[in-house]
């Protein structure tokens, strides 16, 4: 709480992290370090652990096993009330027996912060989320948005050097999210602040973060940029979580330097070949495939699959096709507006470049934690 | 898709040792087995050993018949009370859910305010309204009959208990009917049900939980009445708390006195022992709001 | 759900009847206390305020009076200290046991009242505790308890424990917590605790009937011994009077919590 510190984040340091609860582990070995002043975005699906990890961070839970560093010093064992990091809850949790001025003015009232700074400090907080109007209301006369950014300015306005947000967003409407991540967004860069923020919806994650790390039961699957995810996915969960994608499987044969896979008697090729002895699979994204009449030969690709169009939907920048394939499952194609349309039930041919497919370790469960 | 919640834990973050909330509990625990459990114990043990050792007290109980007709009576009367209960709550919980606020406020109160008043100026009202120079004798007197004896009567006894114990059967009642989803009754008359047939094959059996819960409790309250049976019973409405009281203070007899209090203990707990499981499985009907 | 007049009219006479019912009877001390006559014979004759003047100068009345006020203070505040404090326990507690538990304690408000009473009696006379301060103050705590745990629980279940979780994320340790944060919040179920405590203790009779001693008494025990004695009117006032303070006393309780409840949630 030096003012000269203010507005520097703090750095996180988790290593193999194990919570068990019983024989169940919601943490497994998670490991993830997060610089100072960075926005870190938890995503991952229902059960994954981001809760858990943020409650770790938090000290609301203890740890199994493991060791967490923050600002370099150890807090494992030091409770919550003492760690002086922000959080903001999905379910707002604002004190409703006092007024929203009260609330933010709570966490100063504890650090013995003399009335006159504690009244500036509390304006400025409530000024930064927009809500400066309505420090005398009680929680109940707010809206669910307007709770919110009372939580959040109650957070913000002690200055932690770390701020933890679950899922904040998750119980307002679409609209009303997008306007409060944007919100978000410049909070963070006017404060410096670390931000760690939970979510399940990856457009969100992609809309805030610097990075992302990707939880799938109780392990992080991949630490990175949105695009590093979204381009370079290191497991097919990853994959199939960030963005539209098309997984194609089959019998698979490899050599030194290539992969065919034949699925339904057509073969397509990657000009790779995945380590290991996993069974691999080719992930494709929609852009990467090229979609046409059969025999048309629109595009360049190397790669050729035939295919019936199973649904058509207009985005309004262009079109999207979910196309059945021969063997069963479907594929996901994204045509321009300029390009050629096509009606349910069309039989059309898929080409894609073998360079552009993604050679993953096939992983059963990647499909069925899909939310 | 709902996000799990943040484990509650008590604040400070550190689970407390087990032992914590039990320590809460302790003051009050000790002070149940002191006035509670200890005296129940002493009186268990009386029963079995005065004057001397064995069940003679029980056997004198189960064996002398005058006894066993309080013990009937005792029964018989809580069941009146209890009908009396049901049929006249059963219309008022259902008019609380069915009107405005302020209607509803009014009715509250009538409940609460008796609910509140202590029972013996209750029990004293009854008193001298039923008393032969009593306010029902003289307006029957005055329009000719003469004389209807209700004090000291097992109708006097009734009618006094059943106001004293009639919250115990509208408050469970109403809050039950408060959550009944009154659209199912639309939907049942939708189906084609007459208004009454959709109340007694809808309505009805979702507020049967609340008619148990009630009536429970008024039962196993008026299995142990004292004061009112005292004030307002006589010689022919004797019930069992009663006697109890009479073989320990005038007749000093201990053994005989906690042999017919254990007997009534014993069937308080036999019948919430009955009832837990029939209500238990009742409440998770649903059609809740 | 729509009903045709007639049921209408009925409903509303069936329950016309049951309010009268509830309350009409014991408006009739009412009129008793103002009876010029010794007797409780229907209806008084003429009027008089003598009735009132004994209760505030007999002592056998004043001295019961005050007796069950000081009875009912202190076990009001023993039952709501221990009944809060079983309430956390019990809302800290694994479900089990804490089913278990509460059953336990909840037992005072089943035991029928004179099994109970013989019970504390014959421990009393072993203990010379009758015709005490402390053996009443004893036994009707142990009544008063479940209500106190009954009000104080209702309150906590629908406390959210997640603020607090949220108050030690804002630096609050447990104690801070509990002062601002849970204590503001359950305080109206502490308080109808209090209130339930209280009205227990100043109204029960039947433990009181056989822990009493000429030494001392409490107003129902008083009140009873003067409707089995005699005819005196006196109980009618002091009925009137008890009437009077209870309906003003929910009638504020009602207000205030209402009040309170402005700017909840
Ligand atoms: N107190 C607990 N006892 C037992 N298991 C628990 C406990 N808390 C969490 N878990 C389990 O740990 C796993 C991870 O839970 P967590 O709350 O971290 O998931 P999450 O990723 O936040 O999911 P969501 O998106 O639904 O919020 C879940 O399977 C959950 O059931
Ligand atoms: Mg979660």
């Amino acid at each position: 709480m030096n003012p000269g510190q203010e507005s520097r984040g703090a750095a996180i340091d988790l290593e193999s992290i194990t919570k068990a609860y019983g024989d169940f582990k919601a943490l497994d070995g998670v490991s993830l370090r997060i610089e100072p002043g960075e926005f870190m975005t938890l995503l991952g699906p229902s059960g994954s652990g981001k809760t858990t990890t943020l409650n770790v961070v938090a000290g609301f839970t203890d740890v199994t096993s493991g060791k967490l560093l923050v600002g370099g010093k150890s807090v494992v064992g030091v409770p919550a009330h003492k760690r002086n990091i922000g959080v903001v809850f999905q379910h707002y949790a604002l004190f409703p027996h006092m007024t929203v001025g009260r609330n933010v003015a709570y966490p100063l009232t504890l650090r013995g912060i003399d009335r006159a700074t504690r009244q500036s400090r509390v304006a400025r907080a409530l000024d930064m989320v927009k809500m400066g109007d309505f420090a005398h209301r009680y929680p109940s006369e707010l809206s669910g948005g307007q709770q919110q950014r009372v939580a959040l300015a109650r957070a913000i306005v002690f200055d932690p050097p770390l701020l933890l947000m679950d899922e904040p967003l998750g119980a307002l409407d679409k609209k009303l999210r997008e306007w409060l991540q944007l919100e978000i967004k410049r909070i963070h860069r006017e404060l410096g602040t670390t931000f760690v923020y939970v979510t399940h919806d990856q457009e969100e994650a992609l809309v805030l973060s610097d990075r992302i790390a990707v939880f799938n039961r109780g392990r992080i699957e991949q630490i990175g940029t949105g695009r590093q995810l979204y381009d370079e996915p290191a497991t097919l969960f990853v994959g199939r979580f960030i963005g539209d994608s098309t997984v194609l499987r089959g019998e698979a044969r490899s050599d030194a330097t290539s992969t065919a896979l034949r699925i339904a008697g057509e073969t397509v090729t990657a000009p790779r070949r995945l380590a290991g002895e996993a069974s691999p699979v080719m992930l494709l994204r929609p852009e990467k495939l090229a979609i046409g009449r059969p025999g048309q030969g629109v595009a360049s690709g190397t790669n050729r699959l035939s295919g019936m169009i199973a649904e058509a939907i207009y985005l309004g920048s262009g079109s999207k096709y979910e196309v059945r394939l021969a063997d069963g499952s479907t594929a996901i194609v994204r045509s321009p507006l300029t390009g050629e349309s096509f009606g349910l039930g069309e039989q059309v041919e898929l080409c894609f470049d073998g360079a552009d497919a993604k050679l993953l370790a096939d992983d059963s469960t990647a499909d069925t934690t899909l939310t | 898709m709902s996000a799990s919640e943040p484990t509650s834990q008590p604040a400070g973050g550190r689970p407390a040792g087990a032992w914590k909330p039990f320590a809460l509990t302790l003051p009050a625990l000790v002070l149940l087995a002191a006035v509670i459990g200890y005296p129940l114990l002493t009186i268990v043990l009386r029963s079995l050993s005065e004057p001397e050792w064995g069940v003679q007290n029980y056997a004198w109980f189960f064996g002398a018949p005058v006894n066993l007709t309080v013990l009937q009576r005792t029964f018989t009367i809580s069941a009146w009370v209890t009908l009396v209960c049901i049929v006249s709550a059963y219309p008022y919980a259902y008019l609380m859910t069915a009107v405005g606020p302020r209607v509803r406020l009014v009715l509250v109160l009538c409940v609460l305010i008796p609910f509140w008043v202590s029972g013996v100026v209750r029990t004293l009202s009854w008193v001298i309204l039923l008393q032969d120079s009593g306010v029902i004798n003289s307006l029957l007197r005055s329009v000719g009959f003469s004389g209807v004896r209700l004090i000291r009567t097992q109708t006097g006894v009734v009618i006094g208990m059943a106001q004293v114990l009639l919250p115990f059967m509208i408050l469970p009642l109403y809050s039950v009917m408060k959550g009944i989803d009154l659209r199912l009754m639309r939907a049942a008359e939708s189906l084609g049900a007459r208004p009454s047939r959709a109340f007694f094959t809808v309505y009805l059996p979702l507020s049967l939980p609340g008619v148990y819960a009630g009536a429970i409790i008024v039962f196993i309250l008026a299995l142990g009445f004292y004061i009112t049976p005292a004030l307002l019973g006589g010689p022919r409405s004797t019930m069992l708390s009663t006697l109890v009281q009479s073989q320990v203070l005038s007749l000093l007899q201990w053994g005989r006195g906690g042999a017919m209090g254990v007997v009534l203990l014993a069937a308080t707990f036999l019948l919430l022992a009955l009832a837990a499981p029939v209500m238990r499985s009742r409440h998770r009907e649903a059609g809740r709001r | 759900m729509e009903m045709k007049p007639l049921t209408r009219v009925l409903l509303g006479l069936v329950c016309l009847l049951v309010a009268i019912w509830l309350v009409a009877p014991t408006l009739v001390v009412v009129p008793m206390s103002f009876n010029a006559n010794k007797s409780l014979a229907f209806p008084p004759q003429g009027f008089s305020w003598q009735w009132y003047q004994n209760f505030a100068t007999s002592p056998d009345w004043s001295t019961s009076f005050l007796n069950s006020l000081k009875v009912a203070s202190i076990v009001a505040v023993l039952a709501t200290v221990l009944g809060t404090l079983a309430a956390f326990g019990l809302d800290r507690m694994k479900a089990r046991p804490a089913n278990l538990l509460r059953m336990l304690m909840l037992t005072p408000m089943v035991v029928p009242g004179v099994v109970l009473a013989i019970g504390i009696y014959a421990v009393y006379l072993d203990t010379k505790l009758v015709g005490t301060l402390l053996g009443f103050v004893l036994a009707h705590t142990i009544l008063a308890l479940p209500f106190v745990l009954i009000a104080v629980s209702a309150n906590l279940e629908v406390f959210d424990r997640r603020l607090e979780t949220a108050a030690a994320s804002l630096g609050a340790g447990a104690l801070t917590t509990f002062r601002t944060v849970t204590l503001p919040l359950i305080l109206p179920g502490i308080l109808s605790g209090l209130l339930f405590a209280f009205a227990t203790s100043f109204d029960e009779i039947v433990v009181s009937l056989f822990i009493t001693n000429p030494y001392l008494k409490t107003l129902p025990v008083q009140i009873f011994a003067s409707i089995t004695r005699d005819a005196d009117p006196t109980v009618a006032a002091v009925g009137t009077i008890l009437l009077f303070a209870t309906t003003i006393l929910i009638g504020g309780g009602m207000l205030l919590l209402g009040r309170e409840r402005k700017g909840r949630l």
